[in-house]
């Protein structure tokens, strides 16, 4: 069987990647809102890579970073990843706790709490967009965190994925304070089988 | 210093001494490294799902346990390996995140050792340690000149299978 992602014509790409401009767009101006800083976006990336390959998008399978992990219900189901590499996540919260120095290297469970709900604001930021484009009402889920290596988290997403085929979609954005303190990354990865549904409904497909 | 071989996701790497082969960042995907302490030759895969019958796209046989290991065994042996020398180790399989309705696709670090654990008694290879489950990644390094198959996690300490 020949993989759906490896058809897709530069029309559904730029679909795709306008999809998740707006998406990000509405997810930025949430995040920015929350900690109170400008926020910078860059144009969002739309890349079909090998399974193996999508941990390098964060810096390797060994990058240590906060994953917060919803699924999306609707009639177009699939995975939602907000990645931080540790120091952004620390960043994050006690910017939005109102700490200065930080004196442990672990979150305590307020800290956890923070960042799920930043995951939490930030999916639905994004999923409002897709809904309004598709029409279709999309749900997140509760969302899980995890604090670990790049590839160990990925793997959850990549897993599902692997099942059909060996290639990701990864619509993926990175975001930068001014003051280089957060980078973030927001990959949303539809299930096998949404992504005809999502391009159907927003007008691409073939 | 001795060759580091990099084994990626859904993917399987052979060496011989003196040689390192590692994996970095296993989640619900499970390391199995193969080893002989005669012939000093061993093989790591990284493999992401229990079965390949299951699934709808079988083109890497590296992705699944039931098929990565049998490719693996016979590079092993064509390349001097005895089959009743060899052992296995074991680690990976954990499960990142923990939801209050714990579905299927959830449970699969779970389910990929046990699918591996099978694999190898069907194909008769001795199972002589492993350290899967849990909720944190590792990566996992062996060690072609003594066997040694080395487990790092973030803050759950080393470990030497």
């Amino acid at each position: 069987m020949s993989e759906e992602v490896l058809k897709l014509s530069d029309l559904q790409l730029d679909a795709l990647k306008e999809v998740g401009n707006v998406g990000a767009g509405n997810a930025a101006t949430a995040l920015s809102q929350i900690i109170n800083r400008k926020i910078d976006m860059a144009v969002p990336q739309v890349s079909i890579l090998p399974l193996g390959e999508v941990p390098n998008v964060v810096g390797g399978p060994d990058m240590m970073v906060a994953g917060v992990y919803l699924r999306v219900y609707g009639p177009a189901p699939g995975s939602i990843l907000f990645l931080l590499p540790r120091d952004s996540a620390f960043y994050l919260v006690d910017t939005l706790m109102g700490r200065g120095e930080r004196d442990s290297n672990t979150l305590d469970e307020m800290d956890q709490s923070a960042l799920l709900e930043i995951g939490n604001i930030l999916a639905g930021a994004y999923l409002n967009s897709l809904s309004y484009f598709t029409k279709f009402t999309l749900l997140p889920s509760i969302p899980a965190l995890a604090m670990d290596m790049a590839g160990a988290i990925l793997s959850v997403v990549l897993i599902q994925l692997g099942q059909m085929g060996d290639h990701a979609l990864v619509i993926e954005t990175e975001f930068t304070t001014e003051a280089d303190g957060v980078r973030g990354h927001f990959f949303l990865i539809p299930d096998p089988g949404s992504l005809g549904t999502i391009l159907a409904a927003i007008g691409v497909k073939v | 210093m001795a060759e580091l071989i990099k084994v990626g996701m859904a993917d399987y790497k052979v060496g011989t001494n003196p040689a390192l082969l590692i994996s970095y960042g296993l989640g619900s995907c499970v390391g199995i490294a193969l080893y002989d302490p005669v012939a000093k030759i061993g093989g790591l895969a990284h493999i992401m799902l229990p079965d390949s019958t299951q699934a709808r796209s079988t083109e890497n046989p590296a992705k699944f346990a039931d098929t990565c290991l049998p490719i693996m065994l016979a590079e092993l042996i064509k390349g001097g390996a005895i089959k009743s020398r060899i052992t296995a180790k074991i680690a990976g399989g954990a499960q990142m995140f923990t939801f209050a309705n714990t579905t299927d696709i959830m449970r699969v670090g779970e389910r990929n050792s046990e699918a591996v654990r099978e694999v190898l008694k069907r194909m008769d290879l001795r199972l002589i340690a492993e350290d899967t489950g849990g909720n944190y990644g590792r990566t996992v390094e062996l060690n072609l000149g003594n066997g040694i198959f080395r487990i790092k996690t973030i803050d759950k300490g080393e470990k030497e299978l």
